[in-house]
């Protein structure tokens, strides 16, 4: 063990290249050790005092390194189970690091969870001076803030209501509201910003944003991209313990979502096929981005729908097509080559044809699933191949407005 | 990456830190404290109860059954005294076996000071002592004893049994988080430590051993508070122990068990969150 906490002074400064960075983790390693049967008494232990426990190492965090200066906005995402919070806790000083060292510079205020040591069976005026103690407000701060507390909670009305006659939003309330009173320099957050209703949601980012203002150094673990992109300066991905990803939050986003989606190979069980494959077959179909097949798009980047073909005969005016279509199996792209004047229309019989369809891609997350059709030009009805949701792909974004085709728009104002 | 500047947790006992240490195990102590009282219409009355229920059966059985209470001075007023030093004793370390169990969510989601809540646990114990010394003084008064110059010992005997307490405490609940059976086996220590201490009889009963027993704390205590409070005519601690500088003996045991309890407790607390 050689976790190393030196004793230092946070240096407000208004250059913050020259301040000391407000958090250093370098090189932590913890590892929980899981017993296989362990001596839960003392009985046990008495009657079999060499009988020596077998353990499973848990590796929860690896060879984790990265510096958050003063004032930033610093994001941390991945699965569950990728050591987000174990990661929090370490800093927070609750666990221990196995090895490598953690500090961090100024006054820290960690929300792990919100109203610990609530008690439901006090008032809320109760409960808040004790919340705030256990956060580290002498009682005379406490009392001082009091009154904002409630106000930004909206809870007058129910200051002597026991917390068990609380609703749970209103508990919820109550508890973040108490939590940002407190004095912090840098502060730990774990996804609280899920709480409440919309308009309190609302408040809880102007929170956050006035805290960023302040210049307030902020960790914060989510799962939610949009907020990672909105509020955080950098971010980072963990996976099995490890940095995966660190920087520009808008790729760490990313990178998430391909983490999500990307590895997994969506198949369509019983895809319907058409045309009598005579003259022509389409072998396989895929999705690819950035020159690498891929089975996710980022939404807004441009992609392609590439489709093998099997010529066996010359075909003279063959004409290729493809269509997209969500989850919902609403068309949201079709093109063919029957419009596309520079494209040649004479298959050679026996060779083998590469198509792609490039797109940008502005569809909405979700499920997309692709049908190629290769067709006798002029005579619609005479399908070759059609091969119904051939190939299929998932579109992640950090953002999601909620429309099926988010494309790329712009406003703009002027007084008339 | 060079040497991180790396500092701050609150682990040095500088002004601050130490501020909130206080205040947090206040803060817990008066709330828990609070909890038990307000909670309903006959809080006070209930913590009383306790003691004198026991004390009642006690009373019936040793003074007017077993009749060994009738060689002693001021039997009852002894006896109830006793009674509630113990219960402070046993209810301070008692409810501490599993106070880290139960704040477990506190313990995995905030950080702080481990041993605050132990210690809580033993600060509400004192504040219940202080409302059941209350109830002793005015039973004194009507058996006839009235304050005087000597019962200006109470509090040093009082700091004595919550140093003791204190130590077990710290010790228990960091071995409870390994060892389950901390629990019942305290219970039955617990016990044992009620009938071998000079409660419900004085220590002269322990005929040839005496001496020796007045060196254990719980007897030097309860014998020099019957000395100070009850019965001037009783023989002190020191005279029970053969001479003053053997109650050295007593404050020593007093004092390892504190400072074992705290070692125990500071080399369990950095992996206590992981091992609840």
């Amino acid at each position: 063990m050689s976790a190393t906490y030196q004793p230092g002074v946070a240096a407000p400064s208004a250059d913050a290249a020259s301040s000391p960075p407000a958090v250093v983790v370098d090189r932590l390693d913890k590892t929980f050790k899981l017993p296989h049967n362990q001596p839960h008494t003392l009985k046990e232990r008495v009657l079999h005092p060499f009988s020596s426990t077998t353990y499973e190492a848990l590796e929860a965090l690896r060879d984790v390194s990265f510096t958050v200066p003063q004032g930033e906005f610093f994001g941390i995402v991945g699965r569950n189970g990728s050591g987000k919070s174990t990661l929090l806790k370490c800093l927070a000083g609750i666990y221990e690091p196995t090895s490598g060292a953690v500090g961090v510079n100024g006054r820290l205020a960690t929300f792990i969870e919100l109203g610990v040591g609530f008690n439901p069976e006090l008032t809320a005026r109760d409960n808040v001076l004790i919340n705030a103690t256990m956060l580290g407000l002498t009682r005379k701060q406490a009392a001082a803030r009091f009154e904002d507390i409630i106000a930004f909670a909206e809870l007058e009305q129910f200051l002597d209501l026991k917390l068990k006659n609380y609703s749970s939003g209103m508990n919820v309330r109550l508890a973040f509201s108490t939590a940002v009173q407190v004095d912090a320099d840098v502060l730990l957050v774990d996804e609280v910003l899920a709480v409440g209703d919309a308009s309190f949601q609302q408040k809880c980012h102007d929170v956050f944003q006035r805290l960023k203002d302040e210049g307030k150094t902020i960790l914060f673990v989510t799962h939610d991209m949009g907020s990672v992109e909105r509020f955080c300066d950098r971010a980072m991905l963990l996976e099995k313990g490890e940095i995966v990803e660190l920087g520009d939050p808008i790729p760490v986003g990313r990178a998430y979502n391909e983490m999500n989606f990307g590895r997994r190979t969506v198949t369509r069980p019983g895809e319907a096929r058409y045309g009598d494959q005579h003259d022509a077959e389409i072998g396989s179909l895929w999705f690819e981005q950035g020159g690498q097949r891929v089975d996710a798009l980022a939404f807004g980047e441009p992609a392609a729908i590439c489709s093998e073909l099997w010529v066996h005969e010359t075909m003279e005016e063959a004409v290729f097509s493809v269509g997209l279509r969500n989850e919902a199996h609403l068309p949201v792209l079709r093109a063919t080559t029957e419009w596309q004047d520079d494209f040649p229309n004479r298959l050679e019989g026996g060779s083998h044809y590469l198509v792609r369809l490039e797109f940008d891609c502005w569809f909405a997350p979700g499920r997309y699933d692709a049908t190629p059709a290769l067709a006798h030009g002029g005579r619609a009805e005479d399908i070759v191949d059609m091969r119904e949701g051939l190939g299929a792909v998932l579109v992640h974004a950090v953002r999601h407005s909620g429309a099926i085709v988010d494309q790329p728009v712009r406003f703009e104002i002027e007084s008339a | 990456m060079s040497a991180p500047a790396v500092p701050a947790l609150p682990w040095l006992p500088d002004r601050e830190a130490a501020g909130r240490f206080v205040r947090l195990t206040y803060t817990l102590a008066v709330t828990e404290w609070k909890l038990r009282f307000f909670n309903s219409a006959l809080g006070y009355l209930w913590t009383l109860a306790r003691p004198l229920m026991f004390f009642a059966v006690l009373y019936v059985v040793f003074s007017q059954i077993a009749k060994v209470g009738d060689t002693v001075k001021h039997y009852p007023a002894y006896l109830l005294t006793a009674i509630v030093l113990f219960t402070f004793f046993a209810e301070a370390t008692g409810n501490s076996v599993q106070s880290l169990v139960d704040r477990e969510a506190l313990l995995r989601k905030i950080r702080f000071p481990r041993s605050v809540v132990p210690l809580s646990v033993c600060l509400t114990a004192l504040f219940n002592l202080g409302m059941n010394l209350i109830a002793v003084t005015v039973f004194l008064f009507i058996n006839g004893l009235y304050p005087n110059p000597r019962w200006l010992e109470l509090p040093a005997f009082v700091l004595a049994l919550a140093l003791l307490a204190c130590g077990v405490s710290l010790l228990l609940s960091s071995l409870f988080v390994r060892f389950r059976d901390i629990a019942p086996i305290w219970e039955v220590v617990s016990q044992m430590i009620f009938y071998g201490s000079p409660i419900f009889y004085t220590v002269s009963q322990y005929g040839s051993f005496a001496r020796e027993m007045s060196l254990t704390p719980f007897v030097a205590i309860l014998t020099q508070m019957r000395h100070a409070l009850i019965d001037p005519t009783a023989p002190s601690a020191a005279d029970a122990a053969g001479g003053m500088v053997y109650l050295l003996i007593p404050c020593a045991i007093i004092g390892a068990v504190f400072l074992l309890g705290v070692w125990a407790f500071r080399r369990a607390s950095p992996m206590l969150a992981e091992n609840l």
